[in-house]
């Protein structure tokens, strides 16, 4: 079902070995609900993979297999060639940071990340050895006899992670490792967890629901929708190749007009938009069928907005007037009524501080819309 | 523009809000009623425990008296307290309820923590269920519920009968009127009150610890010992103390079931006053048996605000 | 991991509901025994019952435990609902530490010495004023309330622990005046709190012995006292025939109760997901 311009491949080509970890076909149900839907999957080695969904699809349940801690009704995990399905999770070479962190109450916060490593039967000179440095690599060494709840929501999750990472497991699996963060933390984390990751070059998996967060942080993304993968890839190809609507729509914001195709040169593609009576072009990849139905989906700020008709040779225009307008202070967000009587959105970047240029155009002002015939994409559903 | 016209800080509660002479009297109400049938009998009970016995009706003497020059001399008798330490039977007998009360504690706890943990794990509505059910016997009659030991421990009872027929006995074993039927009737009067509590505090312990400890390498037994177990502590001492407390002064079970060999404070108690009639030696002993009681007491008052607290 | 239970743990459960319910199982099994003497069995009857029916002096204690129960719980849940109210509510106030020692003692006070206290109360009142006296009715009934409403105000205690104060501050905010906010908005979030300590303040008054049969005078029995004089001497079969029909009406009782809680939370659980299910519909 892929018209993106390019042909997508499902995993891309960072292969530098044999994957670290191989899902193959799990599939898991919760009575007659199915979470996780014969799903295959290959992680790299160092990678940075984020498994991004909304709440429900399935991601954490598949998490919560890799880690051991729900077996899958079929299917099998490999870690580093080896079958891990039936381990049970405190025989896996693989740790978890769990969502809520679950740290320990009754420990304190060095207890809490000797606690593996005990576990292990790991002599105590070299336990506490490596105790300090992971709390020094997380910048808690002054805290370390604290107890979680005399700690910040920052601090906790810090804990949680080097609690994981002290175990030098093969894979770390992060459950929402920001979601109980606020904002502005979040931001700083995401660059924390990055450095971390390169530091101790163990593999991550993360999920998540924030899109942001995912493309962030992320080198590979799988998004994950009614317990399959729609799409896995980076997170640039996500963003400018969607494989389709659901994608699209899922990972930023984007405009959606339905229409039909007239004709395909070669790979320019002309399509009729029914609403707006007017013609479109579209550099695709592939010949489309005269007459097929279409979606013609164009990001925000690849429209480009102006109160002066541009020249009339550039194809893909519309006329519309300002509705509202969102400023978020680097950029502003347009919503543009066009004559057809629906609403585009387009963002614009903030570049002068001028009082009266900022805007390209104020509410109510009729605005020039149009589009390179490179920047739009097309879906069949 | 509400706000203005209470201006009152907002962390105090509501009811301060209503005004002064309401609030005073919702707090009157109750408070009066307490003073003067909580804590009035209360020190009643310790000043009689203090008086002389007589012969006459009250049977006691008056603390306060006045002689006939007009003096007011105050009479404070200790007989009834070095009574109760000379006499063995009051030291044995205070000793005896700690201990028996604590054996069957112990049993509770161990028959109770099991179950509690089993029903927690249970899914959802079969965790409902098995709670009415837990929940059912305390709605009953407790007399009714001992009674119902006394029918299978009996010298003719179930139990004999039962391994008299599989020819295991010949004749009747003795278990009525042994500290070991007290020990049956407290356990399986006080059960609920050791699941309960360790139910509420097992309940809210947090899934993704266990998962957790898992994760990181312990295996199940481990993660009991290291994670579930020291975090249950709280449900333990309140269940312990709740079936502790009230065992250590129980008449009923000792009564029925332990007859006149099994010696415990609160029979004598009840002996001593209502066949005896010696009230100050009665108020005595409830004075000991309230010391003895008062830092179990404590400590239950104590964790229990700690819970509200957190 | 929740719904794992190993062996261990089910044979664990089997023996404690087999522990708590086998005796009960027993009493009622010779409750239908023809013989006058309880284990030896003589063949299926419910002359006991009869029995049980028609002993007036059964009828007149139960009746009086009723009574008593019905007043005690009213009384409780009145008294125990101000003083949880005001403790959780009130803020600080002269005498709190005293007030809420005192709600909070009677709930851990052994049954020997309040009872042992409460009479020997009657008794000096009835010396000084002339009030009670006599002991029975009135004087039962006293006790009870005394204890029964400790337990009311920690269940309205900790219902209104668990009810956000903004409700209230929401409502005042809105105009309420604080004697409304109490009729519209505290009083309705009590109410499963109140029906709770209304029905356990009328069951422990109807199970207890020891405190009643401190301050109860001649010819005042209760159930309790009653059942408690015929087993001292031994088992009997009428009473076998009576703890059956109380555990019979507290099951039915309980099984009703458990049925509407159930349903309840299922139709909550229900209207929950078809909420997510319309907020996540396209």
């Amino acid at each position: 079902m892929s018209h993106g311009a390019n042909h997508m491949t499902q995993s891309e080509p960072n292969r530098r070995s044999e994957p670290l970890i191989k899902v193959k076909g799990i599939v898991k149900n919760f009575g007659a609900f199915t979470a996780v839907d014969n799903v295959d999957l290959e992680i790299y080695r160092g990678e940075l993979f984020s498994i991004l969904g909304a709440s429900g699809c399935g991601k954490t349940t598949l998490l919560r297999i890799l880690a051991g801690l729900e077996s899958p009704s079929s299917g099998t995990v490999f870690v580093d060639g080896i079958d891990i399905t039936n381990l049970p999770p405190y025989e896996r070479p693989v740790n978890m940071m769990f969502q809520s962190y679950a740290l320990f109450p009754h420990m304190t916060v060095a207890h809490n990340v000797a606690y593996g490593l005990k576990r292990d039967g790991v002599a105590k000179p070299e336990l506490w050895k490596r105790v300090d440095e992971i709390l020094d690599m997380v910048e808690l060494s002054d805290l370390s006899k604290r107890k979680p709840h005399q700690l910040s929501g920052g601090q906790r999750q810090r804990v949680a992670l080097a609690r994981a990472l002290v175990k030098q497991p093969k894979v770390l699996l992060l459950d929402e490792p920001l979601a109980a963060l606020d904002k502005r933390l979040r931001e700083q984390t995401q660059f924390e967890l990055m450095r971390i990751q390169e530091q101790v070059g163990v593999t991550f998996v993360v999920v998540t629901h924030d899109q942001g967060e995912a493309m962030t942080l992320s080198d590979r993304i799988a998004v994950m929708d009614c317990g399959r993968f729609v799409q896995i890839g980076s997170p640039s190809r996500l963003y400018e190749f969607p494989k389709n609507r659901f994608i699209a729509s899922f990972i930023g914001s984007v405009n959606m007009l339905a229409g039909q195709v007239v004709r395909c040169d070669g790979t320019l593609c002309t399509i009729y938009i029914p609403s707006h009576d007017s013609h479109f072009e579209v550099e695709h990849g592939e010949y489309l069928d005269k007459g097929a139905a279409i979606w013609l989906a164009v990001r925000p700020e690849k429209i480009r907005i102006s109160q002066t008709s541009p020249t009339s040779d550039m194809p893909n225009q519309i006329l519309g007037i300002v509705d509202d307008i969102a400023y978020t202070g680097n950029m502003s967000t347009y919503r543009v009524r066009t004559e057809a009587g629906d609403v585009l959105e387009v963002t614009h970047p903030n570049q002068s501080r001028a009082k009266d240029s900022q805007l390209v155009a104020d509410w109510g002002d009729t605005a020039h819309l149009c589009w390179a015939p490179s920047d739009a994409v097309l879906f069949s559903e | 523009m509400r706000r203005s016209m209470y201006s009152y800080p907002l962390a105090k509660g509501w009811v301060q809000k209503i005004s002064t002479s309401w609030r005073n009297v919702m707090i009157a109400i109750p408070f009066f009623w307490l003073l003067v049938f909580f804590l009035a009998p209360f020190l009643i009970v310790l000043k009689i425990s203090f008086a002389e016995s007589l012969i006459a009706s009250p049977p006691f003497s008056s603390l306060l008296e006045i002689l006939d020059d007009g003096t007011l001399i105050m009479r404070l008798a200790y007989e009834n307290y070095s009574y109760l330490w000379e006499d063995p039977l009051y030291v044995r007998t205070y000793l005896n309820s700690i201990r028996i009360s604590t054996i069957s504690t112990i049993l509770c706890l161990l028959i109770g923590y099991p179950m509690a943990y089993a029903i927690v794990r249970s899914p959802s509505t079969t965790r409902f269920v098995l709670l009415m059910l837990i929940i059912l016997p305390f709605w009953s009659s407790f007399l009714l519920r001992v009674y119902a030991w006394m029918g299978l421990l009996a010298d003719q009872g179930t139990i004999n009968n039962i391994l008299i027929w599989l020819g295991l006995i010949d004749r009747p074993l003795r278990l009525m009127y042994s500290e070991l039927a007290v020990h049956i009737g407290i356990v399986y009067s006080y059960l609920p009150f050791m699941i309960l509590p360790l139910y509420a505090n097992m309940e809210k312990l947090d899934d993704s610890l266990i998962e957790a400890s898992a994760d990181l390498g312990a295996r199940p037994i481990m993660t009991f010992l290291t994670v579930t177990l020291p975090l249950t502590v709280p449900g333990m001492v309140a269940g312990s103390l709740l079936v502790f407390i009230p065992a250590t002064g129980e008449f009923v079970i000792p009564d029925l079931l332990g007859g006149g060999n099994v010696l415990m404070i609160g029979r004598v108690l009840y002996n001593e006053f209502n066949a005896n009639h010696d009230w100050p030696v009665a108020s005595a002993v409830a004075i000991m048996l309230l010391l003895v009681l008062v830092i179990p007491m404590m400590i239950y008052q104590h964790s229990q605000s700690k819970q509200a607290g957190n | 991991m929740r719904g794992k239970r190993s062996l261990f743990l089910l044979s664990a459960l089997s023996f404690g509901f087999a522990f708590l319910y086998v005796p009960m199982a027993v009493l009622i099994f010779y409750s239908f025994n023809y013989s006058k003497l309880v284990p030896v069995w003589g063949g299926f009857s419910t002359r006991w019952y009869r029995v049980l029916f028609e002993s007036e002096e059964m009828w007149a204690a139960l009746t009086l435990s009723l009574k008593i129960a019905t007043v005690n719980a009213t009384v409780a849940t009145l008294l125990g609902a101000l003083a949880g109210l005001t403790l959780s509510r009130a803020g600080h106030f002269k005498g709190r530490t005293l007030f809420a020692g005192m709600v909070s003692a009677p709930l851990v006070m052994p049954e020997v010495i309040t009872g042992l206290s409460l009479l020997l109360l009657f008794i000096t009142l009835s010396n000084l004023i002339g009030w009670p006296s006599e002991r029975g009715m009135t004087t039962i009934t006293i006790a009870h309330i005394t204890f029964s409403l400790a337990y009311v105000a920690v269940i309205v205690q900790s219902r209104l622990a668990g009810v956000s104060q903004d409700l209230e501050e929401a409502a005042q905010d809105l105009g309420g005046k604080p004697f409304r906010v109490l009729i519209d908005i505290t009083l309705p979030l009590l109410m499963p709190a109140l029906a709770a300590g209304w029905l356990l303040a009328f069951t422990l008054s109807l199970d207890d012995l020891v405190i009643a049969s401190f301050v109860s005078g001649p010819g005042s029995n209760t159930l309790p006292i009653l059942i408690y004089s015929r087993i001292r001497l031994g088992l009997r079969p009428d009473i076998n025939a009576l703890a059956t029909m109380i555990i019979l009406v507290v099951s039915i009782g309980v099984f009703v109760a458990g049925w509407l809680l159930l349903r309840q939370q299922r139709l909550r659980d229900q209207e929950a997901q078809l909420a997510t299910a319309d907020s996540n519909g396209k």
